[in-house]
């Protein structure tokens, strides 16, 4: 089965779990005198349901339309060759934005920030150390002024245990 | 109004007002640049200095300044980064960044300049001419045709933005505004969906959500594909030539600009749509009157599909004016944290405006044009070096893209968990990509959600149940015409593929 109709499943699913909560959770906690409205919290959720149930199930049981022919188009990825991509490089930036969210706070925003670029610049490739530190250094410290200093949004940029 | 104008001329021309004009749109234009800080952030941001100002002339006129600056940079960002930091500036992504990759970054942004230029100015003239008259339009439509005229906005949407594939642009439109229903709903303030979190308490934020579905498939694209980089930008596109639109380029772009203009501002003026749904639909027309070839290349780089979102955007952040100015009521989120300053000015909006104080209701229409003049200005010559973002090597340029990403979630709220679910959108859209759904119907149904489910509400409450559809002719009319958008592309799918069954068969 293609990726496409397999996510048309998973949205199904999705759909059946989203309606179980709007038809069966919801209103039990309805207070009586909102019970009288004709349009209570859990109507508009319901009508999705139902739409989105049909709307998949177009999706899954629809012939898929023939392909345009002809090369794949410039740059674009093929699934089918999905091993000749840099998958590798796109996990470890994944990863590395995970660690930045858990990071920002106890490390503080000017070392997490750092970090993040120079380690980013490494899964990438890049070797030259001697431009990649300023430039992230630079960039974070800037970055830092202008959104609290000028723009007056707080954000710590140093550990926790410094300030 | 030719008293008006003068009086405007007057307020706005002296040489403080014209400094505000153009610190505006500096501010803006650089600010709105950044992904992830848009007109609203920017705005609420400078409020502090509009009263610090003092006179409301000269702190409405900082602030329209500081709106149409944000919206081109949201546009350049848009173009070159394929990271639109505005929900209005999405629509511009869908050409520009195409125009960005093929080496024609220069001209991108250019005709978004011009289109931009020529949006705002002849908004700008429209508001001088029909705001009076427009109120009382717009006074005219009940929530019912809100809920109706956003169906409508929601299917032409799913209808265009799949390319034949309207049923999976619809499932993503569902799952958008499914995600617009976590958090507390307007109706009862009760949580839902929220699975016991307190972090989902106020639902997914808006700005997360388009960094999810736009920036971060784009750079992890990048990152698994360096022929994708290869292929578009590079030494090219920093060239100064690439600016330069043919006088055929002229001529083809300037219908558009014209049709746009007028259909962005009428949408503009309509409370509640404002300047994404006019970007959208704009696009959604001129795409669906386009002939053969122009129409297949909507998507992969048409000037034609740039410049109408662009012009139809700014016209109707014009637009969304004239109810603010006339009636007192913001038209979009902007227009009411402007409300906001202006009360804070003792500046009170509505009906009364023009008569009691004439002068900042004329100087803030005078200032319109010239701090689109300005932007045009300010931007055409500047246009080489922002396009030389594009040179920078993928090395250094995709670790920034993604920082900027991050950036612009986190500072919307504060919140480090803001990023774990930007992350994990940005997966789900990836794998979305992989299988050619749409994202864009998803972003714009997650916008419009709770303004639809209001307005459905309301409507709903006020005809005790669904008699509204049948009683009011208008909304009847709009959701026939919904319906219709949805159902004749898929009939012409289904004739298609018919036919070239037959043909096959035939063979």
């Amino acid at each position: 089965m293609a990726l496409d109709r397999w996510i048309a499943l998973a949205f199904i699913a999705l759909c059946c779990i989203y309606g179980y909560a709007a038809f069966f959770t919801m209103d039990g906690e309805l207070p009586p005198i909102l019970q009288r409205n004709p349009v209570w919290p859990s109507t508009f959720p319901k009508i999705l349901t139902v739409m989105g149930i049909v709307v998949g199930l177009i999706v899954l049981f629809t012939k898929k339309a023939p392909a345009d022919g002809g090369a794949p188009k410039d740059g674009v990825i093929d699934l089918t060759r999905l091993g000749d991509y840099h998958v590798g490089q796109a996990l470890g930036l994944l990863v590395l934005m995970v660690a930045y969210a858990l990071t920002l706070r106890p490390l503080g925003f000017v070392g997490s920030t750092v970090c993040f670029l120079v380690l980013g610049a490494i899964i990438l490739g890049e070797r030259r150390f001697h431009i990649l530190i300023p430039v992230a250094v630079i960039a974070a410290g800037s970055i830092w002024y202008l959104v609290q200093e000028v723009l007056g949004i707080f954000l710590r940029p140093w550990p926790g245990m410094f300030m | 109004m030719i008293e008006g104008i003068l009086i405007g001329l007057s307020a706005a021309v002296t040489p403080f007002n014209l400094m505000m004009v153009v610190m505006g749109c500096v501010i803006g234009t650089l600010i709105g640049m950044l992904p992830g800080l848009g007109p609203m952030s920017i705005i609420a941001i400078m409020i502090p200095v509009a009263i610090g100002i003092g006179d409301p002339t000269a702190a409405l006129i900082l602030l329209s300044g500081v709106y149409y600056g944000a919206i081109f940079g949201g546009s350049t960002s848009s173009i070159l980064l394929n990271a639109p930091g505005v929900a209005g500036t999405v629509a511009t992504s869908f050409d520009g960044y195409p125009m960005a990759r093929k080496g024609q970054a220069g001209k991108a942004l250019t005709i978004a300049a011009i289109a931009s230029f020529a949006g705002g100015t002849i908004g700008a003239i429209l508001l001088m001419i029909f705001a009076p008259a427009l109120s009382s339009v717009a006074l005219l439509f009940h929530s019912a045709e809100y809920f109706a005229l956003m169906v409508v906005g929601l299917s032409a949407i799913a209808a265009f933005a799949g390319t034949g594939q309207v049923a999976k642009a619809l499932m993503m439109t569902l799952l958008g505004l499914m995600l617009g229903t976590v958090g507390e709903g307007a109706l009862s303030n009760t949580p839902r969906f929220t699975f016991g979190m307190m972090d989902l308490q106020s639902g997914f934020s808006f700005i997360t959500l388009a960094m999810a579905m736009f920036a971060l498939p784009e750079a992890l694209f990048l990152v698994m594909n360096p022929a994708r980089a290869a292929s578009g930008s590079g030494a090219e596109s920093g060239k100064i030539t690439g600016m330069r639109i043919t006088r055929a380029e002229a001529r083809s772009i300037a219908p558009v600009i014209g049709r746009q203009s007028l259909q962005g501002f009428f949408i503009g003026v309509l409370p509640g749509a404002g300047a994404t749904i006019a970007s959208f639909l704009g696009y959604a027309v001129e795409r669906n009157i386009a002939k053969g070839a122009e129409q297949e290349e909507f998507g992969k780089g048409s000037i034609k599909g740039l410049a109408a979102p662009e012009t139809a955007n700014n016209a109707a952040c014009t637009g969304s004016f004239v109810p603010l100015l006339t009636l007192g009521i913001p038209g979009s989120g902007t227009t009411a944290i402007l409300l906001g300053a202006l009360l804070a000015l003792n500046v009170t909006p509505g009906p009364r405006l023009m008569t009691d104080t004439p002068e900042v209701f004329w100087a803030v229409i005078i200032s319109m044009y010239l701090g689109n003049l300005v932007l045009l200005i300010l931007n055409l010559p500047l246009i080489p070096y922002i396009a030389k973002i594009l040179t920078i090597p993928r090395t250094f340029l995709i670790p920034f893209i993604l920082f900027f990403t991050l950036m612009g979630s986190y500072l919307g709220q504060n919140n480090a968990t803001e990023l774990l679910i930007l992350v994990g959108f940005g997966v789900i859209a990836t794998i979305l990509r992989f299988a050619d759904y749409p994202l864009a119907p998803l972003l714009i149904g997650f916008i419009l959600g709770t303004m639809l489910e209001n307005n459905f509400a309301r409507a709903m409450q006020l005809y005790r149940g669904f008699d509204f559809i049948l009683e009011r002719p208008m909304t009847l009319g709009l959701l026939v015409l919904a319906m219709l958008l949805v159902v004749l592309p898929s009939y012409r799918g289904y004739r298609a593929r018919k036919r070239a069954q037959g043909i096959a068969d035939g063979d």
